[in-house]
């Protein structure tokens, strides 16, 4: 006998109504093929290539504005204000700051709350495999998107802008890594805050341009005062921006950023499990 | 081992907060069967099978699904039982081909794709995106991922709303295939019609209670018993005359009208009683009630016995 006598809120309906111990057991199911995993993620890339929103802000855009700021004469000057560092190394990992965070806080949210309200993930609750592969999905389909632009952006500044090829490339992919899990899991709490499609591409881009803002994109870190700095230093992107500068330019980045970029990864991957509804 | 019924429901209650959505719905569904939930839109009939297929929890008691317990056994649920369900959809940008190879691959032993699809008649379809399909292909795609994990029980809800008279005839006739191969299904309705042609039994759910449960036949029986005979009297009589027949269940009174409600020969025996009294009836309507009569006479009084759940 199934007996439960608490009311609960509708809204964590879904939430609730699954025992803690069955957790494991709900993401990985036994009766489901674990090739059905491969399908979906197919069919996710399929929609990205169809529905190719994510692609063109992820990857297209950020490889047009490296285009135009590797054509400007005055991003290859030696900046005094700068330390004699030339602009152009500063803005590439903003350009990929950029990339990450229109996909993980506008491509993703958007896509999942589309599921939502068209009852797909509802749908999929009847099957032997869970709504929470989708959601793996999305997060596999994004991320590989996310590497290839920011592999195309460091390509391409290097080969036709003269970019030095990034001295100390683990710590860089240490940085990308850190910072995809950190916008990817704001995008899947906005995902889970959002009631609707429209809802959460305002909070995406509600988010965006702030946060693009801190990670320097109008006024180079190096330029803010020091309060704007200070408060950059613990934003997603100034963190995300900060780690792959320094991480381009040879130290192994500070503690700090990464931490940061860590902090924020856990905090919402916790509000989102916390918070995710499935219908 | 035919020890389970296929669906046992034993006093399931389900709210949302003030709402009851189901007070009290018992039933048992037998292997093999075709069992319709018919009611009205809000009583209770999706709540009910949300519960069956464990996406919802019920409040208080039970439910075995060939034994197993929706609550606890979901996973192992989900492989022997396909749905179908209201509010869900598909991606748009899917092709029909695409849909059902995807949702083959959840299962272990999954039907032949091209037999369903041919069995469907969305043979032609599966290069078409989801997003192009009419609303009767959407459905019977959505039937086609119901039965495509080869499940022991498809349930199907609202499965023929939105389709023209065709089509909704033609997925009858799939629907009976379906059962004709061994699959047992819990379908759930508003309409009158789909219920009587597909049916084996059928429960009657209205404001989360089983007001009735019966054959069609049995339903209709219940229906047909009930006429009503309406006329205008030659003079006047006390209505006693009448009501205390045992045919009549009713006398009311419309202007110069008197409707007399009952059962079994009600024309005949009004008839001889008034002119027994020397009171002609002019005018005379006979109504035989319909299935459908039945239907809102059943729900209706139960709405005015029991009050509507606030």
């Amino acid at each position: 006998m199934n007996t439960q006598t608490l009311p609960q809120p509708k809204a964590l309906l879904s939430k609730t109504q699954l025992p803690k111990a069955q957790l494991s057991k709900t993401l990985l199911p036994k009766t489901a093929p674990r090739a059905a995993f491969g399908k979906i993620v197919l069919n996710e890339a399929r929609l990205a290539w169809r529905l190719p929103a994510g692609l063109i802000f992820g990857v297209a855009v950020p490889l047009v504005l490296v285009i135009i700021f590797g054509k400007i004469p005055g991003m290859h000057q030696p900046q005094p204000s700068l330390g004699g560092l030339t602009l152009f190394p500063v803005y590439v990992p903003i350009i990929i700051c950029m990339a990450i965070a229109i996909l993980g806080l506008i491509s993703l949210p958007a896509a999942l709350v589309s599921y939502r309200d068209q009852g797909i993930l509802r749908r999929l609750s009847t099957t032997p495999v869970p709504p929470s592969w989708v959601l793996a999905g999305q997060l596999v389909i994004n991320s590989c998107i996310a590497m290839t632009s920011l592999l195309v952006v460091i390509v391409v500044s290097i080969t036709a802008f003269g970019l030095d090829v990034p001295k100390n490339p683990g710590a860089l992919l240490l940085s990308i890594v850190l910072s995809i899990a950190a916008l990817f899991a704001i995008g899947l709490s906005i995902a889970a805050a959002a009631r609707s499609g429209i809802a959460a591409r305002a909070i995406g881009a509600g988010l965006f341009y702030p946060l693009l803002f801190f990670a320097g994109m109008w006024l180079p870190r190096a330029l803010m005062p020091g309060v704007l700095q200070g408060i950059s230093n613990f934003t997603p992107l100034g963190a995300s921006a900060q780690a792959m500068q320094d991480s381009m330019q040879g130290q192994f980045p500070p503690a700090e950023p990464l931490l940061v970029l860590a902090g924020y990864a856990l905090v919402f991957a916790f509000i989102a499990r916390r918070y995710f509804r499935w219908e | 081992m035919n020890t389970h019924a296929a669906v046992e429901i034993a006093h399931l209650r389900k709210a949302y907060g003030d709402v009851v959505a189901v007070d009290d719905v018992s039933f048992s569904v037998a292997e093999g069967e075709i069992f319709g939930i018919l009611g009205p839109n809000g009583a209770g009939k999706t709540t009910t099978v949300e519960c069956v297929m464990g996406l919802r929890s019920p409040d208080a008691g039970s439910i075995r699904v060939t034994g197993l317990d929706p609550g606890q056994d979901r996973e192992d649920l989900h492989v022997i039982v396909g749905a179908q369900l209201q509010e869900s959809a598909l991606p748009p940008k899917l092709r029909v081909g695409e849909i059902l190879d995807l949702y083959r691959s959840f299962y272990r032993d999954p039907a032949d794709v091209g037999e369903l699809v041919d069995a469907l008649g969305l043979a032609g379809k599966r290069k078409d995106y989801y997003r192009s399909l009419s609303g009767g292909q959407r459905q019977r795609l959505s039937i086609a991922l119901a039965l495509i994990g080869r499940p022991k029980i498809a349930v199907l809800d609202e499965m023929t709303s939105g389709l023209d008279p065709q089509a909704r005839r033609d997925t009858w006739d799939l629907v009976e295939g379906v059962r004709n191969r061994g699959v047992t299904i819990l379908l759930v309705t508003h309409f009158m019609e789909e219920a009587e042609r597909l049916c084996d039994r059928v429960a009657l759910i209205d404001a989360g209670h089983v007001v009735a449960l019966d054959s069609p036949a049995g339903l209709a029986a219940r229906a047909s018993g009930g006429t009503s005979v309406r006329f205008v009297p030659s003079a006047p009589f006390d209505d006693r005359l009448l009501s205390r027949l045992p045919e009549v269940r009713a006398v009311t009174r419309s202007g110069s009208h008197v409707i007399v409600t009952g059962t079994g020969e009600l024309v005949n025996a009004v008839i001889l009683t008034l002119a027994a009294a020397g009171v002609t009836a002019h005018e005379i309507q006979i109504d035989s009630s319909t299935l459908e009569d039945a239907f809102v006479k059943l729900t209706g009084r139960h709405l005015h016995e029991e009050g509507i759940p606030a």
